[in-house]
């Protein structure tokens, strides 16, 4: 099977540091992957650059087997909820559709499946969790062939995280989860992978990801 | 192309969902006029004289604030990345913003038009036609470069001030020939000299509308 | 080991000028229309065309900056600009001199004059952007759009105002020179033309030092060893 996306040598600096180094990585079609590390190992700039919104300093990236335009297939949940704030969230969900040059489709049921109410309130009025899921509502929209999701549990109450698992559970093609929550993303992974300063150290199954961070804490000397 | 209306229809939903503000922005404009009459006194001669330099200043002023605003909304909660990832075409994204720019500024200034000749008893000489020919040329060479200079510094954390620094340099010409052509729509054009302001007008748009287009790509990439 | 020949020809321009103005002030007979007020002639056209050409050259950095990201242009770019505005501010000073006793105003919208000064913030918002921004790729892009957009506007800003003041009355400037002064005023405009490549050339050596060593990439970490993982339960 064809590689979805190969990373070889993979490096990103910002100033005189290396936030990404010597990276390897290969994503399997549907494959799904979880990353975890400690806060500054380098996932959100993995994830970035994996976006194609970051150019690399280092390496290579190969999307889609050499698709000049892979980020129409791309699809990257972030930090910032990347909506419009004046906007309802169907509104939000129409306007990103149309510049897709797609039908916006069954909105209500859309946000349904992220926990959200369609109301008419512009995202301005929403908590910090419900504008994640609109985030995520919008990323099921574009039915993206590589997702990639910062922290999708980050700010989310226990009946969130459900919704967020299932609906990630109803994404195409193939998913890459940065999380601290492992006890949360694992379930939802094949694979995982282990970084620290920019550099993976360890690679397997996903559940044995709780296992190689405590091995990560034992080496530092934080447990 | 089609990219450039469906991000136009984007700009004018989210303006028209968060009408109060541009409420706001016509009150500061209508703010900015009466402060000048206050400023001049009760010259009647003085204010019918430099109505048209009022009304432009008073736009000028509200531009910067529209323009800093428009291009916010893009960053301040990352939309902008998603924008880049659907991808749409970065010259699709600066003409649909211009255009959207162009717009408000448009309905700033007709609103403002009326303020102006009531406070400062001004008359209209030649035909309205030459004042709305004046107003959307105008309106259009402020867009144009705002949009690209707005993009650029809203990039750049706190630096809104830059803003007008950096247009004013672009805008004197516009000015210049706006304020001439409003002025000699109000005051009388014995000797047909509108048109070369606009001409003038004219030929600035052009040459801006396409090298800012050009150069917005580069703005906007990491 | 690098020659530095443009400390030579810095010095063999400022030698020139010096040449240029002492005969221009002293030796040269006075100006027709302006007497020997006129004397500033000398000074002041060779500013205005070796100013103009060197924010041309920063025109052309730009260009050369955005179209291949090289950092060679983008020291250009800033050398350029430093020179450029240099010898803007003079202008405006000279223009400001010759303007009180020709026309008894230190400023007046006199198109060129107009055009200076406008030309002074266009470039000086330039270094502003160059000083503010610390990515050095941003700096790169950013800084030459604003040059290319602040030259493009110079022809239209001194086209609008000229014909805004046409229309109110007609100005005095002098155009022709008399024989005897062509001479020294060749001179001063070379030796300004060498003086001023002088600096920009050194700047340019020092800026693109700086640059070198701020885009230098460090050396990568070192590789990690793999991580032990036991295998529990």
């Amino acid at each position: 099977m064809d590689d979805l996306v190969q990373a070889t040598n993979l490096g990103r600096r910002f100033g005189r540091r290396w936030a990404v180094a010597r990276l390897d990585l290969t994503i399997q079609p549907n494959e799904r992957l979880l990353i975890i590390g400690p806060n500054g190992c380098g996932k959100t700039t993995l994830l970035r650059v994996l976006s194609t919104l970051l150019p690399a300093h280092q390496g290579s990236i190969n999307w889609f087997n050499g698709d000049t335009e892979p980020r129409k297939h791309i699809g990257l949940m972030g930090h910032d909820p990347g909506v419009y704030e004046d906007l309802s969230a169907s509104d939000n969900l129409r306007v990103f559709s149309k510049l897709m040059g797609t039908e916006p489709g069954d909105t209500a049921n859309l946000l349904q499946m992220v926990g959200l109410d369609d109301r008419s309130d512009p995202v301005a009025r929403y908590s910090a969790g419900m504008r994640r899921r609109l985030a995520l509502a919008l990323l099921l929209q574009k039915q993206p062939r590589l997702a990639l999701l910062d922290e999708p549990f980050a700010q989310m109450d226990p009946g969130g995280i459900a919704q967020v698992s299932s609906a990630i559970h109803a994404l195409p093609g193939a998913v890459v989860i940065a999380s601290h929550q492992v006890q949360h993303a694992a379930p939802l992974c094949k694979r995982a992978v282990l970084m620290d300063e920019g550099q993976i150290r360890w690679t397997g199954p996903a559940d044995k990801a709780e296992a190689a961070w405590r091995a990560l804490h034992k080496e530092r000397g934080d447990l | 192309m089609k990219a450039t209306l469906r991000i136009l229809q984007k700009d004018l939903l989210i303006e028209w969902r968060a009408r109060s503000r541009t409420v706001a922005l016509l009150s500061f404009a209508y703010t900015i006029l009466l402060l000048f009459a206050f400023a001049i006194g009760p010259d009647a001669a003085a204010l019918r004289q430099h109505a048209g330099a009022y009304l432009w200043l008073g736009l000028l002023l509200s531009s910067t604030l529209l323009l800093d605003r428009t291009m916010r909304i893009e960053f301040e909660a990352g939309a902008m990345s998603k924008l880049m990832l659907v991808p749409v075409p970065a010259t699709g994204l600066f003409y649909g913003k211009a255009l959207a720019n162009l717009f408000q500024l448009c309905v700033v200034g007709a609103f403002s038009i009326p303020l102006v000749f009531v406070v400062c008893d001004a008359e209209l000489v030649e035909s309205i036609g030459w004042l709305l020919a004046t107003l959307f040329l105008g309106a259009a060479g402020l867009a144009a470069p705002g949009t690209l200079y707005s993009a650029m510094i809203a990039r750049l954390s706190g630096k809104q001030l830059l803003l007008p620094l950096m247009l004013f340099p672009l805008v004197v010409p516009v000015m210049v020939a706006a304020v001439k052509a409003t002025s000699l729509a109000m005051l009388g054009d014995p000797m047909n000299q509108i048109e070369s302001w606009l001409t003038l007008l004219v030929c600035f748009n052009l040459v801006y509308w396409s090298l800012c287009g050009v150069l917005f790509g580069r703005v906007v990439e990491a | 080991m690098k020659s530095n020949w443009e400390i030579g020809v810095g010095i063999l321009g400022l030698v020139m000028l010096i040449w240029a103005h002492y005969t221009g002030l002293f030796v040269a007979p006075p100006e027709a229309m302006m007497g020997d007020v006129g004397r500033i002639l000398y000074a002041h056209v060779p500013t205005a065309w070796i100013g103009l050409l060197t924010y041309l050259v920063s025109f052309i950095a730009a260009v050369g900056a955005i179209w291949t990201g090289k950092w060679a242009w983008d020291a250009m770019v800033e050398a350029s600009v430093e020179v450029g505005l240099l010898l803007n501010v003079l202008l405006l000073i000279q223009g400001s001199l010759w303007a009180k006793p020709t026309w008894g105003v230190y400023w007046t919208w006199d198109p060129r004059l107009t055009t200076c000064a406008i030309m002074v913030v266009a470039f000086g918002v330039v270094l502003t952007l160059r000083r503010q921004i610390e990515d050095p790729m941003r700096r790169l892009t950013l800084s030459s759009i604003a040059t290319i957009i602040a030259f493009v506007n110079v022809p239209i800003v001194y086209l609008s105002v000229k014909w805004w003041r046409t229309l109110h009355q007609p100005y005095s400037s002098p155009d022709t020179v008399d024989g005897t002064m062509v001479t020294p005023l060749r001179v001063a405009a070379f030796g300004m033309l060498f003086l001023a490549t002088g600096f920009v050339v050194r700047r340019w050596r020092q800026v693109s030092k700086k640059l070198a060593i701020e885009v230098q990439a460090p050396d990568l970490p070192e590789a990690s060893p793999p991580l032990q993982v036991e295998d529990a339960e």
